[in-house]
């Protein structure tokens, strides 16, 4: 029930947005990260982007499971 | 990036997996706290893929499921007020409580409407100034904070006709009762993304220091669950026991501060009661005292007849993570997902359902 979606933000009209997810566009509430913008990608849980999609921290984790990938077949 | 194909390559996970195979030696049980962590690691047949050193056991991480039979009546007893509309999440309606569900009263003429916000509860109640909107407030920390926004802003809107049942839980204190009852021993501990996402990592930390049991946050696509599973054998293997997080894109240490602030303002903890669990507490949230007005519980008599358990059915042994769906007799045969007996088959990311529907060798 804890499912959350990352969802990317077209527009921000008050304390709501549009956020595409998966082509469809749905309106989401930003009560619970009013600091988002557009083009932000946010977790969305029932209809509440519940936090900012951190781009950096992502890119970062895909660089080491390529590092850990990498590794093992160096050594395979 | 869109946070989501990236975290299922193929060639990504073979990597961890020979990762995984090398540096696990020592026998260990992780318990995936989550409900959607366990439709994850059976979606994509994780178990088969690990070593024999590694047991996964499911946990109690599925709200549906741990929402107790006394509690899920009164939602039911609500429902047959005359002028009452409830509004809930879908996978409620199937539940079966003592007598009946929320589907079947439905089709006995209760307004029973299923949301997928707080947002549609808040305008249903617009749309019906005559009646009583009440909603289910069934969710851990990660719906908790969406349920006080609705409060607020019906307080903003002077909406009067809207109510929460609230049934909230916390995750941090069944945990530790859980691990108190002795029952089960676990080397590590996959906690909730979602719920981290807004308590942060920092609630997990007495598991790691008073229980000396890894801890490692995770996300919910594969290869989240497998770089989670390799920093939990790396603890392990080191004799560690901290908090990590494998799920950095979407939590912070600290979790989301507004939404904590919000979900203060409105609730505050109480006693709550877990199937399976029982009582547990300041595992719950009640509305504080400024905001009784919204409070289903103190708005309408209701007094349900008394509880009755479905026989045979292990549900509460499932969520405790002392049997699985494979123990139990009803399984597959008197329990299907067209047919439930227990809240663990209906609900989509319950243990039965996720064996039910992916479990193959696990299946039984």
């Amino acid at each position: 029930m804890c499912l959350a979606i990352p969802a990317l933000i077209k527009l921000i009209e008050d304390k709501e947005a549009d956020v595409e997810i998966g082509g469809i566009t749905r309106r989401v509430s930003l009560w619970l990260t009013p600091e988002a913008k557009v083009g932000d990608y946010v977790l969305v849980h029932t209809g509440y982007a519940i936090n900012i999609v951190d781009q950096e921290e992502a890119e970062e984790t895909l660089r080491l499971l390529e590092e850990i990938a990498g590794l093992i077949e160096e050594e395979g | 990036m869109r946070f989501i194909t990236e975290f299922r390559r193929s060639e990504l996970a073979k990597g961890l997996i020979s990762h995984i195979h090398r540096r696990s030696k020592t026998q260990a049980r992780f318990m995936e706290f989550c409900g959607g962590h366990t439709v994850t690691i059976f979606r994509y047949g994780i178990r088969q893929v690990l070593p024999k050193t590694i047991d996964m056991v499911s946990g109690p991480g599925c709200p549906i499921c741990v929402t107790a039979t006394s509690d899920l009546d009164k939602a039911i007893a609500l429902a047959q007020i005359p002028g009452v509309i409830i509004a809930t999440f879908g996978d409620m309606l199937k539940v079966p409580g003592s007598h009946s569900s929320l589907q079947e009263v439905k089709a006995d003429g209760a307004e029973v409407h299923t949301v997928y916000s707080t947002m549609d509860a808040l305008k249903l109640a617009e749309e019906n100034l005559t009646k009583s909107v009440v909603f289910l407030g069934i969710g851990f920390e990660t719906t908790a904070p969406t349920i006080a926004a609705s409060v607020l802003q019906a307080q903003d809107k002077k909406i009067t006709n809207y109510y929460v049942l609230s049934l909230h839980k916390l995750c941090p204190p069944v945990i530790k009762a859980i691990l108190d009852s002795g029952e089960v021993k676990l080397d590590g501990l996959i906690c909730p993304g979602h719920v981290s996402a807004i308590i942060g990592s920092n609630p997990w930390e007495f598991i790691a220091r008073d229980y000396g049991i890894p801890c490692v946050v995770s996300g919910f696509e594969p290869l989240d669950i497998l770089q989670c599973v390799d920093m939990l054998v790396a603890q392990v293997e080191n004799g560690e026991s901290k908090v990590e997080i494998a799920y950095r894109r979407g939590v912070r240490p600290e979790g989301n501060q507004l939404a904590l602030r919000l979900m203060e303002q409105v609730f505050e903890p109480c006693s709550a009661k877990w199937r399976g669990v029982g009582e547990v507490p300041n595992s719950g949230l009640k509305l504080r005292q400024e905001y009784q007005p919204f409070d289903a519980e103190l708005a309408f008599d209701v007094t349900p007849s008394p509880t009755y358990e479905p026989k045979g059915c292990i549900c509460g042994d499932i969520l405790r993570g002392v049997k699985t769906p494979a123990d139990c007799q009803l399984f597959g045969k008197a329990c299907t997902p067209q047919y439930p007996v227990g809240p663990c088959m209906v609900s989509s990311e319950g243990a039965c359902s996720a064996y039910y529907l992916y479990g193959g060798d696990f299946g039984g």
